[in-house]
């Protein structure tokens, strides 16, 4: 089996399977205050430090949650209290589906390339008399690894008096991020995008962020009342030690998507959002007239993990909302998203090539 | 060989999906998503109803891929859409055939010939047999769970690359033993009702949505035109229906039967059931499967899903229309299929035009 699918989810790394495991043998509850509870909150908070510190935030500022849509439902819940959303149009559903229902909700056109239109943004932001706004833009798109001018965006926020909450699921770890030093005022990130256990993620808030804050559920008021619930420990463990892992041996992705992409193009495949910058190791490669679909499935047949749209429930694969909103037409249904994971290895994109060209050889004989 | 199998959920296509890899195929199960149910869009559970996690945990259990399909759109315009349409203009449609036809043997087979597959199997109760000049379709050895009349449109392209592992089983109890032999959890699964697509029950919601100019009660009134009843909405009625005419079910000690509809204008038209029959039809949309005859033909046709076969004579009039003498009056509906068989072998068939008010295609 060829893995690509490092946006879905990574293989866990050696380092957060061993922390985590010591970690689940560890009998105390971090909000007990034994000694065995105390032994547990000194991995929690250690643990804290450690992704708060990699993250530019202050510890006292990163919420754990049980991973990325968590911790974006909590952010626009808890701190878009009296705000009008203005959401990127090619935002997550984790995002997109977790707008307060009653909320005033405007949505943000991005440009053929991906990226989000700066203009209309600020045209957005600018409307006389209104709400402040509370603007949710990720940092790298999950299908198209598209990154948004993010310099430009927190000017326009800090301008505007607009709250600004990335969505960095799928940068966390794969490029350097820094929530103080880039002026973010809230961060979503989840572990297991970064190699680390599924079911744990964090929201990082920025220090001068003085919103009243509405928690999801109150339960034992863990997490500074922020977030009840015992905290998944061993899985919070493993996240912190796969971060620190991700950012102390980065991937030479881009070398190896290179070589992927240049393949692809030869055989008639469109690279999506190619012109606009990129998280080196996702590319979106739609082939014309191949549906989403069948690609998947014959390239699953053959031992290929890739992935295609945003799988729903049921595991369908839908026409892509993100490439819809790129302007790419019939496009949106025939692109595959190939994402490397951080254990790629040269074979496993010769695999990918061989396969990929076996493939379109055959669907362009079919009549 | 690699064969793509349609499983709906059902134990009917589990147990061809298990068979089939057992006798040592390479099984590729696909659940097509056709529609999502209202029940499920409140609950907010998107769109893996229990069918699909039914059919995927038998590939699980058994050890095979299994995918997805969203048809959602192409089965509200090929399927949905025509069936309300086909109401509304005082027809009785028969909306499986139209899926069989389109979803599943156009689009989900030219998948599996895409994926690599050499077949496509499914749970429909029916025979395919080879002869050396080509394959036949017929009907099943269960002739309770006869489903050839639902596949009368199936081409014979499409006829030779799908398999039907169920023709040849007993009884239903049988197909059921082989889920239990391979313990599958859908073996006590009550079998599907009515129309997928339809929820509690009541198509005519669906109708009534697009037509509300259909809803409620109206005029039942003889062929000149006579008011003889009311009824409680036209949708209740099918053309050679005696059923829920009230007082109007018999006129002067005669019985009456619809031969009628009128949506637009809600009326029911009634006559009495003597006078009424009919000897000749016209077919519309005629799928042959033997080389399409240049002269009558002597056969059997059937016209609605239960019922005994009349004799008949089917002469074609083009491709795709065809005239039908029947042997003894019949009343047919309009927009059911006539299907013509030779023993258990199906011919043919179409779909029965209005008389006089529709010129076929």
């Amino acid at each position: 089996m060829t893995y690509l699918d490092a946006n879905a989810t990574e293989p866990l790394r050696p380092c957060a399977a061993e922390a985590m495991t010591e970690a689940a043998c560890i009998v105390g509850n971090p909000s007990s205050i034994h000694t065995a509870g105390r032994a547990a909150r000194a991995l929690l908070e250690n643990a804290r430090e450690t992704i708060a510190r990699a993250l530019g935030a202050d510890p006292l500022n990163c919420i754990f949650t049980s991973g990325g849509t968590e911790a974006n439902a909590l952010a626009l819940h808890a701190l878009g209290v009296g705000r009008r959303f203005l959401v990127g149009r090619t935002e997550h559903d984790a995002v997109r589906q977790s707008v307060p229902t009653q909320a005033p909700l405007e949505w943000l056109d991005v440009d053929q390339n991906g990226q989000i239109r700066l203009d209309l943004l600020e045209q957005s932001l600018a409307q006389p008399g209104a709400l402040p706004a509370f603007v949710c833009l990720m940092f790298a798109n999950n299908e198209t690894g598209v990154l948004h001018p993010m310099a430009e965006i927190v000017r326009l926020c800090r301008h505007y008096g607009a709250h600004l909450h990335v969505d960095a699921v799928q940068a966390v770890g794969r490029v350097e991020l820094s929530l103080l030093e880039q002026h973010f005022d809230s961060l979503a990130c989840s572990g297991h995008k970064i190699g680390g256990p599924k079911g744990a993620g964090a929201l990082l808030i920025q220090n001068t962020t003085h919103t009243s804050f509405t928690p999801l559920f109150v339960g034992g008021g863990q997490e500074q009342g922020r977030r009840g619930g015992t905290p998944a420990l061993p899985s919070i463990v493993g996240f912190a030690a796969a971060l620190q892992d991700a950012l102390q041996h980065p991937v030479a992705y881009e070398s190896l998507r290179h070589r992927l992409e240049q393949a692809a193009r030869s055989l008639g495949a469109v690279i999506c959002g190619e012109k606009a910058p990129r998280l080196g190791n996702t590319s979106c490669l739609a082939l014309p007239g191949q549906k989403a679909q069948t690609q998947l499935m014959r390239l699953d047949l053959e031992g290929i993990c890739v992935s295609a749209g945003s799988a729903c429930s049921s595991g369908k694969v839908t026409i892509s909302h993100v490439l819809e909103a790129m302007g790419l037409g019939d496009l949106a249904g025939q692109a595959i998203r190939v994402s490397l994971p951080w254990n790629v290895t040269e074979a496993d994109i010769e695999q990918f090539i061989q396969t990929y060209t076996r493939l379109v050889a055959i669907s362009t004989k079919t009549p | 060989m690699r064969i793509l199998v349609a499983m709906s959920g059902g134990v009917d296509s589990s147990v061809v999906a298990a068979r089939l890899m057992e006798e040592g195929h390479e099984v590729i199960g696909a659940t097509l998503h056709l529609y999502t149910a209202p029940q499920q869009v409140q609950k907010g559970t998107c769109c893996a109803g229990q069918d699909i996690r039914d059919a995927r945990s038998v590939a699980d259990k058994l050890g095979f891929p299994h995918y997805v399909i969203d048809a959602e759109q192409r089965f509200q315009e090929s399927v949905i859409t025509p069936f309300i349409d086909s109401y509304a203009a005082g027809e009785t449609p028969v909306p499986c055939v139209a899926c069989n036809k389109g979803v599943k043997f156009t689009d989900l087979l030219d998948l599996a010939r895409e994926i690599g597959a050499e077949a496509m199997a499914t749970g429909h109760y029916v025979r395919r047999v080879e002869r050396p000049n080509g394959v036949e379709l017929h009907r099943p050895r269960d002739l309770d769970r006869d489903q050839s009349w639902f596949l009368f449109a199936t081409t014979r392209t499409q006829l030779d690359f799908l398999r039907f592992p169920l023709g040849d089983m007993p009884d239903k109890q049988s197909v059921r033993h082989e889920a239990e032999r391979f313990g599958l959890a859908v073996a006590d699964k009550p079998d599907s009702q009515d129309l997928c697509f339809v929820h509690n029950g009541s198509y005519s919601q669906l109708v009534e949505r697009k037509y509300p100019e259909m809803v409620g009660s109206g005029d039942i009134v003889n062929q000149e035109g006579h008011v003889v009843g009311q009824h409680e909405g036209v949708l209740r009625f099918t053309v050679g229906q005696s059923k829920r005419l009230g007082n109007a079910a018999s006129l002067k000690g005669e019985r009456q039967m619809v031969v009628g509809i009128n949506p637009q204008l809600r009326r029911i038209t009634i006559a009495p059931r003597a006078q009424t029959s009919m000897n000749t039809l016209t077919l519309r949309e005629v799928n042959w499967l033997i080389d399409p005859p240049d002269q009558e033909v002597e056969c059997w046709v059937q016209m609605r899903a239960r019922e005994t076969p009349r004799r008949a004579r089917v002469m074609p009039t083009s491709q795709e229309t065809a005239f039908v003498f029947l042997a003894d009056p019949a009343m047919p509906a309009p927009g059911q299929a006539c299907v013509f068989y030779q023993d258990s072998r199906i011919l043919g068939g179409g779909f029965i035009c209005r008389p006089n008010t529709e010129k076929p295609i």
